[in-house]
C-alpha cells in the first residue's frame, strides 16, 4: 500500500471501508506528516491534531457501527484561515484578528463537519486573502513542497503547500481572483474555483464579497470533485447564494470529453512565461488528442481584467474591513479616546497590502471618483461577461494557463505589487464573470522544472463538463501530482 | 411682529424614522423587542462577527411598501441596498446597509389641513434600512469625544428602520404637527411599528429654512435633530424659525449646519456646519441581490390598506357629526379613533355625547396617569354603558364623573361601580317629595320668595334637596316638584 499520506480522499474511503485502515491510523499518520514538515514548510497558523484525533476515534465508531456520516467519515480536512471556526482561532492571516476565537461555523466548516472530515487545523495565506505568493501572510511565510526557495502562490498558499506536501489530501480555500487556481498551479494541484453562488459564503471572512468563493484543494480531480460535493448546495444564511439544485459531479466525471469544443483564447496566445507556453500548448493537443475540437475565441475584454479587479475587489474590501476597529474582537491597541484608538489597531494590525487596498478601494469610491473608477470597473465586469456569454456560443470550455509562470522565489515580487497582481492576469475574468473555473496539473516546465497548471473555464453550473475535461487530462496525462523525491521534502 | 413675519417664508421638509415592529430582526433572526439586557438580543450578523452575512427580512420589505403605499407612493421596479460607509462604534460593520438611489418607494404624497386649510405634502422616498446599537457614553459631557469610555448595546442593531423623506412643502410647525401626527396614525393603522416618539421607534429629524418672500432660492438648510415628541418638533421649528428670522433681519449670515434641540430649555445650538459633511462612499451592497417586488404582491398590498387620516377626518365629520376640533383630536391616533368608533358603536343615541365625555373628562383622566385613551382600563362599551346610563335617569351628570372615576380606576362595569358606591339616584316620587316637603318647610322664606314669582331663588332649594338626599335625588324630579308645589 502507498503511504497514507500520498493517498487520495477517495482511496482512503474505500480503504477505510475495507477496513484496511482506521479514520485513527490516517489522522496519526497526516499529523505525523505535519509534525515532520511544518517547521520547514510554515503551512499551518493553528493545528488542531487532539481534536482531530477525536474526531478520528469518533468517525471509527461511527463507521464499527454502520453509522457513517459520509463516504469520507474520518477523512481529515485542513481550512484556510478565512473559514471562521467555533472554538478555534481565526486570523485570516491578519495581526488585527489575533486571538480571536469565533462564535459560530462557517458553513462550509460545519457542512465538512456533517460529513464527518476531522479538522487537521487552519493554513496560512495572504493577509485577507490579498495576495499570490501567501508572503502578505501576518504570521509567516510557507515554502513551496516543490521548491522550498519558492512561494507556493497565494493567496491559499498554506492549503496549497499542506495538500502537496501530503499533510493533508485536501484543504478547503478560498478564490476572489485566482487565489485557489494560482496556488494550485504552482503546486501541482488541483485546485476549484466554483460558480459565485455555488458554495456559501457564510463565515469566510469577506475580502471582495461579490468575487470570494470557497473551493477545494486537491491532488486528483475526483478528489476536488468530492468535496466541492460536500459543501455545495444553497445556504439560507447567504442570500448570494444559488438556489438551484447542483449537479452530480463524481458520477459521471469519466464521461470523457468526445466532442467537446473548447476554446482557447486568441488574445492569450503566446502569453506566459516560455516554459509555461510550452506546456499548455502541450496541454490544449492532448485534449484535442481525447476527442475535442479546438476553437479559437476572442476575449478582448480580458485584458482589462485586472485594472477592473483592482477596483472591484479594493472598493468593496475597503467596506469590508472596516469592521476591524478594535472595538469588538481581535487585536486592539490602547489609546486615549476612539479615534486614537481605532487609527492605531488599524495602523498595527493591517499589513502593507492590506493598507495599500484599503486607499486604493475608498478613493475609488470617493464622491466625484466614483463613475470613473468603481462604475467604470463595474462596466468592465460586464462587458467581460458578455464576452464569456459570447464565447460560450461556439464553445463549451475555455482553457487558458492557470497562471503566467510557474513558482517565483521568495521576496522576488514582494516589492512590486503590480508584478504580484499579473500573476492572476488569467483567473481574475472568471471571478468578475462569476463563472467557474478549475486549474489542473499539466505537468513540468521543461525551463525550471517546476509545475504549470491548466486553466479550463466553464458557464455558469457547467461545473461537471468542467470536471469531466478536467478528470479526462489528468487521467491521460497520467502525471505523478507529489513533490516526493524533491531535497525539499 | 406680524410685520416680520409677513416679510420671510419658512420652509420646511422632514425626514422621520420609524422601527418596524417585525418579529425579527433586518438581516438575522434575532427578536426585534424594545429595552431587555444590553446584547442580549445578538447573534453574529448583527454583531457584525466577521463572516457573517445579511439575510433580507421579507416581511420588513412588505412594511415598508405599506408604508410607501399609504404615503401614496410609486414601488420601484427595482430596489436594491446600498452601503453607507462610516466609523462609529455603535455601527457594528461600520457601514450600514441603507438604500441609496433606489429606494423601494419614490414619489408619494399626503394631504393635512388645519387652521391654514388643507393641501399637500410630497413624500420624496420611504427607504429601508437597519438601526444602529445604543451608545451610552460613561463621564465627561456625556458625549463621546469627552467621554472616560463608552458602552455599547447592540440589541436594537439591525432593527429595520425605515427613512420617510418629505419635500420641502411644509410652511410652519403646525402644518409639521399635522404632517407628523397624520404620518404616525397612517403607520400605526397599518399595524407595522409602534411610532412612539417617546421609546425612539419614531423618530423625526427637520430641515428649515427661511427665505424672503419670494425669493426663488432656499434659505441655507439647517438640520433640526433630538426632537423625542410632537410637541417637541413643534417648540424646536418654532424656535429655529424665529432664530433665523431675527438672524435675517440683523443681516446676518445664515449657515448650513446640524442643530440640536434641548428638551429642557427649548433652544437649538450648533452640532456641526457643512465642513464636516461626510462622504459616505455609498456602493451597492455586495452581500445581496437587487429584488423586483412581483406586481401581485404589490397589488394585494395595496388591496390590504386601511382608511388613511385625511379620508377618516372627512367620515367622522359626516358619519357622527363632529365639528372640527373633536374630529382632529380623535383622529390624531388610529387607536383613538377606533377607541372612540368602538364606544359609538355601542352607545345607541348621539355620539357626540359620548365624544364629550372623551374629550371633556375622560382625557383629564387619561393625562393625569400620562396614559393614551387605548390603554386605559375602561373598554369603548363601558364608557357607553355609562352614558346610557345618565339617559335613563339612573344617574345624574355629576354621579356620572364620580362613576368614570370609579371606572378609571378599576376598570369596572359603571353599574358595579355606581352599586358599589351607593350613586343610585331616587327617582321614586313619594321619596322625594318628602325631603321636598322638608325643605320647603325648612326654607319658608326662599319658598316664599318663589311663590312671588322669584325663579331664581329655585335653585337654592333643589341644592337643599340634592344636599339632603346626599346628591342621589333626581334633579330634574325636585326641580319638577318645587316648581308644582310652589306656584
Ligand atoms: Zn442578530
Amino acid at each position: 500500500m502507498t503511504d497514507l499520506h500520498w493517498m487520495s480522499a477517495l482511496e482512503l474511503a474505500d480503504a477505510l471501508d475495507a477496513k484496511d485502515v482506521s479514520s485513527r491510523e490516517i489522522t496519526e499518520a497526516l499529523v505525523a506528516r505535519g509534525d515532520a514538515l511544518e517547521e520547514r514548510l510554515g503551512t499551518f497558523l493553528h493545528r488542531t491534531s487532539e481534536r482531530a484525533l477525536e474526531e478520528a476515534d469518533a468517525a471509527d465508531a461511527r463507521r464499527s457501527a454502520g453509522e457513517a456520516k459520509s463516504r469520507f467519515d474520518g477523512i481529515p480536512v485542513a481550512y484556510k484561515d478565512l473559514f471562521v471556526t467555533k472554538g478555534v482561532p481565526t486570523t485570516s492571516g491578519s495581526k488585527i484578528l489575533k486571538g480571536f476565537v469565533p462564535p459560530y461555523d462557517a458553513t462550509v466548516v460545519a457542512r465538512s463537519d456533517a460529513a464527518g472530515l476531522p479538522m487537521l487545523g487552519k493554513t496560512n495565506m495572504d493577509e485577507f486573502a490579498m495576495g499570490s505568493s501567501t508572503e502578505n501572510s501576518g504570521y509567516q511565510k510557507t515554502r513551496n513542497p516543490w521548491d522550498t526557495e519558492r512561494v507556493p502562490g497565494g493567496s491559499s498558499g498554506g492549503s496549497a503547500a499542506a495538500v502537496a506536501a501530503g499533510m493533508t489530501p485536501w484543504a478547503w480555500g478560498t478564490d476572489t481572483g485566482g487565489s485557489i487556481r494560482q496556488p494550485a498551479s504552482l503546486c501541482s494541484l488541483v485546485g476549484v474555483k466554483p460558480t459565485y453562488g455555488y458554495v456559501s459564503r457564510y463565515g469566510m471572512i469577506a475580502f471582495a464579497s461579490s468575487l470570494d468563493q470557497a473551493g477545494p484543494l486537491t491532488r486528483t480531480v475526483a478528489d476536488a470533485a468530492a468535496l466541492l460535493e460536500i459543501a455545495a448546495g444553497h445556504d439560507a444564511m447567504d442570500s448570494t447564494s444559488i438556489r438551484d439544485e447542483r449537479p452530480a459531479l463524481l458520477d459521471g466525471i469519466d464521461g470523457g470529453i468526445e466532442g467537446l469544443r473548447i476554446g482557447v483564447v486568441k488574445e492569450f496566445v503566446g502569453g506566459g512565461s516560455d516554459g509555461v507556453r510550452a506546456v499548455t500548448d502541450e496541454a490544449y493537443a492532448r485534449l484535442e488528442k481525447l476527442g475535442a475540437t479546438l476553437v479559437e475565441v476572442s476575449l478582448p475584454s480580458f485584458q482589462h481584467g485586472i485594472p477592473a479587479y483592482y477596483l472591484v475587489a479594493p472598493a468593496e474590501c475597503s467596506s469590508n474591513l472596516a469592521r476591524f476597529d478594535g472595538v469588538r474582537y481581535g487585536a486592539r491597541v490602547e489609546a486615549d479616546d476612539i479615534i486614537k484608538m481605532t487609527s492605531r489597531t488599524r495602523s498595527e494590525g493591517f499589513g502593507a497590502e492590506v493598507k495599500r487596498r484599503i486607499m486604493l478601494g475608498t478613493y475609488a469610491l470617493s464622491a466625484g471618483y466614483y463613475d470613473a473608477y468603481y462604475g467604470k470597473a463595474q462596466k468592465v465586469r460586464t462587458l467581460i461577461t458578455q464576452d464569456l456569454a459570447k464565447a460560450y456560443e461556439k464553445v463549451d470550455l475555455i482553457a487558458t494557463p492557470s497562471s503566467p509562470t510557474t513558482a517565483f522565489k521568495i521576496g522576488e515580487r514582494t516589492d512590486d505589487p503590480l508584478a504580484m497582481y499579473l500573476s492572476d492576469i488569467f483567473t481574475v475574468p472568471v471571478n468578475l464573470a462569476g463563472n467557474a473555473g478549475i486549474s489542473v496539473p499539466a505537468g513540468l516546465a521543461p525551463d525550471d522544472g517546476l509545475p504549470v497548471g491548466l486553466q479550463l473555464i466553464a458557464k455558469s453550473l457547467d461545473e461537471p463538463t468542467m470536471f469531466k475535461a478536467a478528470y479526462a487530462f489528468e487521467q491521460d496525462l497520467g502525471f505523478a501530482t507529489s513533490p516526493e523525491g524533491r531535497a525539499s521534502i | 411682529m406680524t410685520q416680520v413675519q409677513d416679510l420671510y417664508e419658512t420652509t420646511v421638509g422632514l425626514e422621520i424614522h420609524v422601527e418596524l415592529s417585525t418579529a425579527s430582526k433586518m438581516f438575522c433572526g434575532c427578536r426585534v423587542s424594545f429595552g431587555g439586557d444590553p446584547n442580549t438580543r445578538t447573534c453574529p450578523v448583527c454583531l457584525g462577527m466577521p463572516g457573517s452575512l445579511p439575510v433580507p427580512n421579507e416581511k420588513a420589505i412588505e412594511f415598508t411598501m405599506k408604508i410607501g403605499l399609504a404615503l401614496g407612493c410609486k414601488i420601484a421596479e427595482h430596489s436594491l441596498f446600498h452601503r453607507k460607509n462610516y466609523f462609529y462604534p455603535d455601527m457594528p460593520k461600520n457601514y450600514q446597509i441603507s438604500q441609496y438611489d433606489s429606494p423601494l418607494c419614490h414619489e408619494g404624497a399626503v394631504e393635512i389641513s388645519g387652521d391654514w386649510g388643507t393641501h399637500k405634502v410630497g413624500i420624496t422616498r420611504v427607504h429601508l434600512e437597519e438601526d444602529t446599537g445604543k451608545s451610552i457614553h460613561i463621564g465627561g459631557g456625556g458625549r463621546i469625544a469627552d467621554s472616560d469610555y463608552s458602552l455599547e448595546d447592540f440589541n436594537r442593531a439591525g432593527t429595520p428602520l425605515v427613512e420617510i423623506v418629505s419635500e420641502p412643502d411644509i410652511r410652519s410647525a403646525d402644518e409639521a404637527r399635522a404632517f407628523v401626527t397624520d404620518l404616525r396614525a397612517t403607520i400605526e393603522a397599518l399595524g407595522v411599528s409602534d411610532v412612539r416618539m417617546e421609546e425612539g421607534s419614531m423618530r423625526v429629524d427637520a430641515n428649515v429654512s427661511v427665505r424672503l418672500k419670494g425669493a426663488k432660492e432656499f434659505g441655507a438648510k439647517v438640520e433640526v435633530k433630538n426632537m423625542n415628541s410632537i410637541r417637541s418638533v413643534v417648540r424646536a421649528l418654532e424656535y429655529e424659525e424665529e432664530r433665523q428670522r431675527k438672524a435675517l433681519d440683523a443681516g446676518e449670515m445664515l449657515v448650513q449646519e446640524t442643530r440640536h434641540f434641548d428638551e429642557k430649555t427649548g433652544v437649538t445650538s450648533s452640532m456641526r456646519t457643512k465642513e464636516y459633511a461626510f462622504d459616505y462612499r455609498y456602493f451597492p451592497e455586495p452581500d445581496m441581490v437587487p429584488f423586483e417586488p412581483a406586481e401581485t404582491w404589490v397589488g394585494s398590498i395595496r388591496e390590504s390598506l386601511p382608511e388613511r387620516p385625511a379620508a377618516r377626518r372627512a367620515r367622522f365629520a359626516e358619519e357622527y357629526g363632529l365639528g372640527a376640533k373633536d374630529v382632529e383630536v380623535l383622529t390624531s391616533s388610529f387607536k383613538a379613533a377606533q377607541w372612540f368608533e368602538a364606544a359609538a358603536a355601542a352607545y345607541p343615541g348621539d355620539a357626540k355625547k359620548v365624544v364629550n365625555w372623551i374629550i371633556a373628562d375622560l382625557f383629564g383622566l387619561l393625562n393625569e396617569a400620562g396614559l393614551e385613551l387605548w390603554e386605559s382600563k375602561i373598554a369603548p362599551s363601558q364608557l357607553a354603558n355609562l352614558v346610557t346610563l345618565i339617559d335613563s335617569g339612573k344617574i345624574s351628570g355629576k354621579q356620572a364623573k364620580l362613576v368614570l372615576g370609579g371606572m378609571f380606576e378599576t376598570g369596572n362595569d359603571p353599574e358595579k361601580v355606581v352599586a358599589e358606591k351607593g350613586l343610585e339616584q331616587v327617582s321614586d316620587a313619594g321619596a322625594i317629595e318628602a325631603v321636598v316637603d322638608e325643605v320647603i318647610a325648612e326654607n319658608a322664606d326662599a319658598a316664599g320668595k318663589v311663590r312671588s314669582g322669584n325663579l331664581g331663588t329655585i335653585g337654592f332649594l333643589v341644592g337643599q334637596v340634592m344636599k339632603k338626599s346626599k346628591g342621589k335625588a333626581n334633579p330634574q324630579m325636585v326641580n319638577e316638584l318645587l316648581r308644582r308645589k310652589l306656584s
